[in-house]
């Protein structure tokens, strides 16, 4: 998937201008920013995720953009046209929606045919894209029933087939599998991937669930308090995450607090020495409140006596719980301050066991830390 | 579970509905054997059975004039408080304006103000603008009336209409005219029906704002009541108000249903 994702990034840049710009977006509720200015360009035929908890902003930049929220500051391109004053049935965008939003008094195919008639299509024309659109969702038997005579999962397929059948310039979505089930949501996720990658269509999605995100994205902008806090992959985000909020957000993760002291970050636990992260570090004053994050699998456990091997970091704990989770074996540590950490052993590989009670260390590798800024910075 | 404690509460509770239900109906239906009567004056228990004052009914101008302009101006005042309040539902529950609660109060003021306050008022402007006594002067008075009735009714469809599909109408392509034509108005289109049932009916059986605004030559149904009453007393005006009363239930009746069967997700 990953060689798959960066050709479909790199032949949309290749193509010139991207397909949406926001620059400088705000929103203001009263005196409360929902979004408080969003920068973000997308280029033609990328799948962008717009992540974060509810009230981050993700919804109304979304909204924005189709031009039903009317921005309080800031600019919206799409396809290089400034669209910033045009009102939502000029945009040419399509949307799905959280709850399908199918006309309840039409049937499916008079769903899917609304757009091309507003688009003054001919008869002929509109029926054959109308047939197209059902076949593209794989539900070419439906077109004569009404909504309400459909599951969930095939209204949001009508949904789907009606906001795509018009060729929009952009495909937005708004937590179009928030309301259903979770084998039906992961069905639905590859289909949705599958038929936008099929039709080449730029896409922003709006959810809250990060496993989502992760699987369909070409890259994900997390929000975080009105503000995009990090843009990048899925492995960008895992791996490298900026911030506390993304480190703490995108996957479990065991986070070390203390103080930048040039190379390492020093605590009353220990001093960890952090790898190569220039960026990071030059964005933080020398003493300032720093942290190391480091995802549980790529913790190890060794004994609390011996030596540390050259270039990992350790920390003492002490083992407090063993789940046996199938495929992985998972630690729950607790460290000499009282915080909790956790580990994720692949099983089959011939580690030693731990048992609860054991004293042990903690050890990463030193690159496989990440250089964060701390709290109150 | 032994329902020993239940059964007289029950009991109890079924009687007193089956009075409730009587004392409200019952002086309605009391009316409808006294049209049936074989005498010449209007009592109860009727004497004898027959149709006579049925047939008075249908042939005499008085009646009959009176049949067809209550039916006019009932069908007028239906359409014209339909579109009248809907237009005005609209803005209330969807506009954003200063004073809008005011403009709220204003239009359902109809149903609180005295309905004889009001007919002294449109009389003394009709007068001056002289259309007291014609179809127009009392289609509009009623259409003032029966305006309340539409904007209470379509304003709970729009309400309780997902405005998430009018979003999703311009997302489609669809100006702000199209979106309430092929999507907002189909939606909320049994609550303006229910509206312009109870604009007809209301008109219908308007009484007090009519014997203002009629004259001897113009008069409607419930006017023409109103004059035999005090002045003549024959059970013609039981057959009539039996008539009346079978076109409410049939009218609330048929609204019923249709409300029943409209597509309502």
């Amino acid at each position: 998937m990953t060689g798959q994702t960066s050709g479909r990034t790199a032949s949309g840049k290749s193509g010139g201008k991207p397909a949406l710009v926001l620059r400088g977006l705000e929103k203001m509720f009263g005196d409360v920013a929902a979004v408080a200015g969003v920068d973000l360009e997308v280029p033609e035929g990328e799948f962008l995720t717009l992540l974060g908890p509810s009230g981050s902003g993700k919804t109304t930049t979304l909204r924005m953009i189709a031009g039903f929220t009317v921005q309080s500051a800031g600019t919206i391109e799409i396809d290089g046209v400034d669209v910033t004053k045009v009102p939502p049935h000029k945009r040419d965008v399509g949307m799905v929606f959280q709850n399908y939003a199918l006309f309840p008094h039409m049937t499916a195919a008079e769903n899917i045919a609304f757009p091309l008639q507003m688009r003054k299509l001919g008869k002929t024309e509109t029926r054959q894209k109308t047939a197209d659109a059902l076949k593209l969702v794989k539900l070419e038997a439906y077109g004569p029933r009404y909504p309400r005579q459909m599951s969930g999962g095939q209204q949001q397929r009508i949904a789907l087939a009606r906001a795509v059948v018009f060729q929009p310039r952009l495909l937005l979505m708004d937590e179009p599998l928030g309301a259903l089930d979770k084998k039906l949501r992961e069905a639905l996720q590859l289909e949705i991937m599958h038929i936008s990658r099929q039709l080449g269509a730029t896409v922003i999605y709006v959810t809250h669930d990060q496993e989502e995100a992760l699987v369909m994205s070409d890259r994900i902008a997390i929000f975080h308090d009105g503000k995009i806090e990090q843009l990048g992959s899925g492995e960008d985000l895992y791996e490298r995450p900026s911030s506390l909020f993304v480190a703490d957000f995108i996957g479990e993760s065991n986070i070390l607090h203390g103080t930048l002291d040039g190379g390492a970050v020093r605590s009353d636990l220990g001093t960890w020495r952090i790898g190569d992260a220039p960026a990071a570090r030059a964005a933080l004053a020398a003493k300032s409140a720093a942290a190391v994050v480091v995802r549980p699998e790529r913790l190890r456990i060794i004994a609390a006596t011996g030596d540390v091997p050259a270039g990992v970091n350790s920390v003492p704990a002490k083992v407090t719980d063993v789940l046996y989770l199938g495929s992985t074996r998972k630690y729950e540590l607790k460290l000499a301050n009282g915080q909790g950490a956790s580990v994720r052993h692949q099983l089959g590989g011939g580690e030693q066991e731990w048992r609860q009670g054991d004293d042990v260390r903690l050890a990463w590798d030193v690159e496989s830390g990440v250089l964060v800024a701390g709290r109150g910075v | 579970m032994t329902d020993s404690w239940r059964r007289p509460i029950r009991i109890g509770l079924i009687a007193f509905g089956v009075f409730t239900i009587i004392f409200l109906i019952g002086p309605s239906l009391v009316i409808v054997p006294m049209g049936f009567s074989a005498g010449s004056i209007l009592e109860f228990p009727p004497r004898g059975f027959s149709l006579q004052w049925y047939q008075k009914m249908v042939t005499d101008p008085a009646w009959t004039s009176g049949f067809i302009n209550s039916f006019e101006v009932a069908v007028a005042t239906a359409i014209c408080a339909s579109i009248l309040g809907t237009m005005a539902a609209l803005g209330l529950t969807r506009g954003k304006f200063p004073l809008k609660s005011v403009a709220n109060a204003f239009i359902l003021s109809p149903l609180v103000v005295p309905a004889v306050v009001i007919a002294i008022g449109m009389f003394s402007l009709f007068v001056r603008w002289k259309i007291t006594g014609s179809i127009v002067g009392l289609t509009l008075a009623h259409t003032a009336l029966a305006v309340p009735y539409v904007v209470v009714s379509v304003s709970t469809s729009l309400r309780s209409m997902d405005r998430n599909l009018e979003m999703a109408a311009a997302n489609l392509g669809a100006n702000p005219v199209r979106t309430f034509r092929h999507v907002t108005l189909p939606l909320i289109m049994p609550g303006v029906f229910a509206g312009a049932v109870f604009a007809f009916l209301s008109s219908w059986d308007e009484v007090v704002v009519a014997i203002f605004l009629t004259t001897t030559k113009f008069r409607t149904l419930p006017t023409v009541m109103w004059e035999q009453v005090r002045q003549v007393i024959d059970p013609t005006v039981a057959a009539v108000a039996t008539v009346l009363l079978a076109t409410t239930t049939i009218v609330l009746t048929l609204a019923l249903v249709v409300r029943r069967q409209a597509p309502v997700r």
